[in-house]
């Protein structure tokens, strides 16, 4: 080494005083530079541009004809089979896999194993294999009657006149529904801590306020999330439901679509712009539903949009001051 | 109220007959017999894995014993008596009992998505005893005397150990149970944290509520127990007044406990 020894100490020395006029305890810290995000962005923020210029002014899309398209009758007639069929299946298809978790959780065995039966089962043929059996039911069995197995029957009902197209699109897709509803469910029931369960117990509450008051609002929690997943799976596979005779959104754009065969790119983005906006629509009511059962999980609640753009206002606001100061 | 419930008439608040309890092969209680009189503190310490705290869950019927019987205020807890057999009882006459014997838990177990007024207030609407809003003059009134009136509407995951655990007496108090039990009710707790809690067993200690708990504060048991049981191997080892279990054991086992814990 060549270092004079007192090398080592010039090192923590203190700058010479001429580099600035304020003392180092004073200034502010100056934030690490990154040129390779920036770099990284800007690629990205072409592409995304190019993108965008290439849906506006590719004349394939015809946007003309979209704007025609989008607020049609007929469309807007499909949309709204759409809706009724993703609500009540959806209603439905909760309340079938609330019933089946509880199954699965319950100490019978049999109730265990045919909860089990079910699930497996409709996991494992396609929905569109179950609604197209459904559409043929009435030729399988002229009449439904609820009654003793092998004894009388107590209800009747005429299978031609209860299977409408409606009904079977929601039975189909409600009886899909509520074996993977059911899973979600007996995850969110789970998830809650045995101690819930045992405190519960302890104060002697009733099993049905049990579970409606105690376990189950704190398994919402977990449930949400997974459950609205499966609702965005439902809005769309509500286009199986053209299959089965049904004019949904998809069934209206495919029937405008093969008596328009020039516009089907038009129709297509039609439904895709419909679709998102449904999604969106459920993820926006997500947020909110998440929100309310964050009640207590958390101990401050995530911000909504308007207050996280509000509090980040006061942030900038507070950083410029600070650095005007500085 | 009339002066004449059962509870009241009744010699003991509690009595623990022959109780065994096996979890497989694993014997956890072996033959447990206790009897508490009422206004009685019970303090029942003893190494981990002893089976203080599944004697506990016994009593409360959280968990069935295999043999022996259990009795609260002269009424047998979890089952009947039919000619000469103990018959089990619904869940619905098991809850009920329950609602007779207070139970505070060594993790609190308060509600999270539901106030701390609501926590309290919860058992009694629940239970059909109170209106919902006499239930929650009521919970004012119990999380004021545990030192947590201005809390009211904060949720449990707000508050600290010690507050949660407070909250938890105050709940298992809105029943107005004949007795509680306390499950280790400090061993969750941060230091500084467990002197507030004691402060308000202590207090229910002192008004004449008869109390079982379940604790390694040895200085504690001292100060309030009416009796001291020491419970080894889901045994009785011994049991007796503070000053004999504690300053002068019989036992070599409670002997060689005592020097660990002192």
């Amino acid at each position: 080494m060549t270092e004079p020894p007192g090398g080592a100490v010039s090192v923590t020395a203190p700058p010479p005083a001429d580099t600035s006029s304020k003392p180092l305890s004073a200034q502010r810290v100056v934030p690490l530079r990154r040129p390779g995000r920036w770099i990284v962005t800007a690629v990205v923020l072409v592409v995304v541009a190019q993108i965008a210029h290439g849906l506006a002014t590719n004349p394939f899309y015809q946007w003309d004809r979209f704007r025609y398209w989008f607020l049609r009758p007929t469309i807007l007639d499909g949309l709204l089979i759409t809706l009724q069929v993703t609500a009540l299946s959806a209603v439905l298809g909760l309340l079938g896999g609330i019933l089946l978790a509880l199954g699965r959780l319950s100490g019978s065995p049999v109730l265990r194993a045919v909860s089990w039966t079910y699930t497996w089962l409709f996991r494992s043929v396609p929905l569109i294999v179950v609604l197209i059996f459904l559409y043929n039911f009435s030729a399988l069995y002229r009449t439904v009657s609820l009654g003793v197995p092998f004894g009388p029957a107590l209800v009747t009902f005429d299978e031609s006149r209860l299977a409408t197209d409606l009904a079977v699109a929601v039975v189909g897709l409600s009886l899909n529904e509520a074996a993977y509803a059911s899973e979600v469910v007996r995850g969110g029931i789970l998830s809650v801590d045995q101690g819930q369960h045992e405190a519960a117990a302890a104060l002697g509450l009733p099993k049905g306020y049990q579970f409606t008051r105690i376990v189950f609002p704190q398994a919402l929690r977990s449930i949400t999330p997974n459950y609205v997943n499966q609702l965005i799976g439902l809005i769309k596979g509500t286009s199986l439901v053209f299959y089965v005779s049904l004019l949904d959104l998809f069934g209206s754009v495919q029937a405008m679509g093969s008596t328009y065969p020039g516009d089907i790119v038009p129709l297509l983005l039609v439904a895709t712009v419909w679709y998102l906006i449904l999604t969106s629509a459920v993820s926006v009511a997500q947020f909110y539903v998440e929100r309310y059962f964050a009640r207590g999980a958390t101990r401050t609640l995530p911000p909504t949009p308007v207050q996280r753009a509000r509090s980040g206002l006061a942030e900038l606001r507070a950083r410029l001051r600070r650095e005007a100061a500085v | 109220m009339t002066a004449a419930t059962p509870a009241e008439q009744a010699p003991v608040a509690l009595e623990v007959h022959n109780v065994h309890k096996w979890y497989g092969a694993h014997r956890v209680l072996d033959g447990i017999d206790l009897t508490v009189r009422p206004g009685e503190v019970t303090v029942v310490i003893g190494p981990s894995g002893s089976g203080k705290s599944t004697l506990l869950r016994v009593i409360n019927h959280l968990e069935k014993p295999e043999i022996g019987h259990v009795s609260v205020g002269g009424e047998l807890i979890g089952v009947r008596r039919s000619g000469k057999r103990l018959k089990e009882l619904s869940e619905r006459a098991i809850l009920a009992q329950r609602g007779r014997i207070g139970f505070v838990f060594q993790n609190f177990n308060l509600f999270p998505h539901l106030t701390v007024l609501d926590n309290v207030a919860a058992a009694p609407v629940a239970t059909g005893r109170l209106t919902r809003s006499a239930a929650q003059e009521l919970a004012r009134d119990l999380l004021a005397r545990v030192g947590l009136g201005d809390r009211t509407g904060a949720y449990p995951r707000q508050l600290s150990g010690g507050q949660q655990q407070r909250v938890a007496i105050a709940r298992a108090l809105a029943l107005r149970p004949g007795i509680i039990l306390f499950d280790e009710p400090t061993s969750a707790l941060d230091p500084e944290l467990v002197g507030e809690v004691l402060a308000v067993i202590r207090d229910l200690a002192t008004s004449g509520t008869t109390l079982v708990i379940v604790t390694h504060e040895i200085g504690f048991a001292r100060e309030v127990a009416d009796r001291i049981v020491f419970v080894d191997g889901g045994r009785i080892v011994e049991q007796g007044p503070p000053a004999d279990v504690l300053d002068h054991p019989r036992h070599e086992r409670t002997r060689d406990f005592l020097s660990k814990v002192l």
